[in-house]
C-alpha cells in the first residue's frame, strides 16, 4: 500500500494519527450502519417478494376478467362507459426515513376508497365489466402497499451500496494508508534521532581527542 | 403535504390500462419506446407519485427507468401486462437483492 506524500515531521504524524482515528471511528459506525440496513433490508425484500407475487396473481386474474368483459362489449360503448371515472383513485403521500434514507409511504385516500366504483350506469354495459372494474377497485390497495415496498427496498438497495462502498474505502484504503504513513513518519523521526546521538556521540569523541592531546 | 392527495398513473398497453382508468388513474397508452418514456417523463412533471408500468413497456425503457431509481418521489412500478407477468419486475427485485447483499437470496430460498 502506498504511503501518503507527507513530511515525515511530528506534525504530520499528530495529524495522521488524528485522522486515523476519524477513519477508525467512521469505519465503526458506517459498518454498524451498513449491518442494520442490510438486515432491514432483508425484511423488506423477503414482504417485497410476497407482495409482488400476490399482485400479479390478483392483478392478472383482474385484467382477465376484463379482457373478457371488454369481449362481450363493444369499444366505443366501452370507452364511452369509461370516459369519466366515478372517482379519482387519489392516495396521500408521507415520507419516512429508515436510517436517514428518505422512504415515501402511501395510503388510499379514505374519501376516494369509500366513493362508488362503477363510473357508469347499469342499462348500457355488460355485468362482467362490473365484476372486473370492482376485482380491480380491490387490487388497488395491494398495489399502492407494492409501490410503496418497492420504491422502499430500491431506495435502500442504492443506500447500502454506497454505505458499502464507503466501508471498504475506509477499511482497505484509508486505514491501511494512515497506518503505513504513521510508521513512514515514526522510522523516519527515529532514524533523524539515532543520527542525532550519533553525531553528538562522534562530537563528544573528537573534543574528548581534542583535549587528550 | 401529508393530506396533499395524488393521483396514479398507469402506462402501457390500451388493453391493460383501460381497466386502471376505469377506477381513476391516469392512464396513458404507449406502446413505442418513445411515447413510453415520454409518458413517464410527463407523468414525473405533473408530481404523480406513483407510476404503474405494464412489464412489457418497462422493458423497452428500462434506462427511463433507472433514471427514477434515485428519485424519492416518483415510484414507477412494473405490473403485469394483460398476457400475466413475464418476470421482469421480479427480476428487477432480485437485481435489487444483488445490488445490496451481492447474492441473490430470494432464488435460494425457493
Amino acid at each position: 500500500m502506498a504511503i501518503l506524500r507527507v513530511n515525515p515531521t511530528r506534525m504530520e504524524l499528530t495529524l495522521m494519527k488524528r485522522r486515523l482515528v476519524t477513519a477508525k471511528r467512521g469505519h465503526k459506525l458506517l459498518k454498524d450502519k451498513r449491518d442494520e440496513l442490510v438486515r432491514r433490508f432483508i425484511v423488506l425484500v423477503k414482504e417485497n417478494a410476497v407482495i409482488r407475487k400476490q399482485v400479479e396473481q390478483e392483478l392478472g386474474a383482474a385484467l382477465k376478467d376484463f379482457a373478457l368483459a371488454r369481449a362481450v362489449m363493444e369499444p366505443g360503448a366501452l370507452h364511452q362507459a369509461l370516459l369519466y371515472p366515478a372517482r379519482e383513485a387519489a392516495i396521500t403521500m408521507g415520507r419516512r426515513s429508515i436510517l436517514s434514507v428518505c422512504v415515501p409511504v402511501f395510503a388510499m385516500d379514505e374519501e376516494s376508497v369509500s366513493k362508488t366504483v362503477l363510473p357508469y350506469g347499469l342499462a348500457e354495459t355488460s355485468a362482467q365489466l362490473d365484476g372486473a372494474i370492482e376485482t380491480m377497485a380491490k387490487v388497488l390497495p395491494l398495489l399502492i402497499q407494492l409501490a410503496e415496498i418497492e420504491k422502499t427496498t430500491g431506495l435502500l438497495a442504492d443506500e447500502i451500496q454506497k454505505t458499502r462502498r464507503r466501508v471498504n474505502a475506509l477499511e482497505y484504503v484509508m486505514i491501511p494508508q494512515f497506518e503505513e504513513t504513521i510508521r513512514y513518519i515514526t522510522m523516519k523521526l527515529e532514524e533523524n534521532e539515532r543520527g542525532a546521538l550519533i553525531r553528538l556521540m562522534k562530537v563528544k569523541e573528537m573534543l574528548e581527542e581534542r583535549a587528550a592531546n | 403535504m401529508a393530506n396533499k392527495l395524488f393521483r396514479m398513473g398507469v402506462v402501457g398497453e390500451e388493453d391493460a390500462i383501460l381497466a386502471f382508468k376505469a377506477i381513476g388513474a391516469i392512464a396513458i397508452p404507449a406502446t413505442t419506446q418513445e411515447e413510453i418514456s415520454t409518458a413517464i417523463h410527463r407523468l414525473s412533471r405533473e408530481g404523480v407519485p406513483v407510476i404503474f408500468i405494464t412489464e412489457a413497456a418497462a422493458r423497452l425503457v428500462s434506462e427511463a427507468l433507472a433514471r427514477y431509481d434515485q428519485i424519492m418521489e416518483t415510484a414507477i412500478i412494473p405490473i403485469p401486462g394483460i398476457k400475466g407477468s413475464d418476470g421482469f419486475g421480479a427480476q428487477l427485485l432480485r437485481d435489487n437483492v444483488i445490488k445490496a447483499i451481492g447474492a441473490d437470496i430470494l432464488t435460494q430460498q425457493n
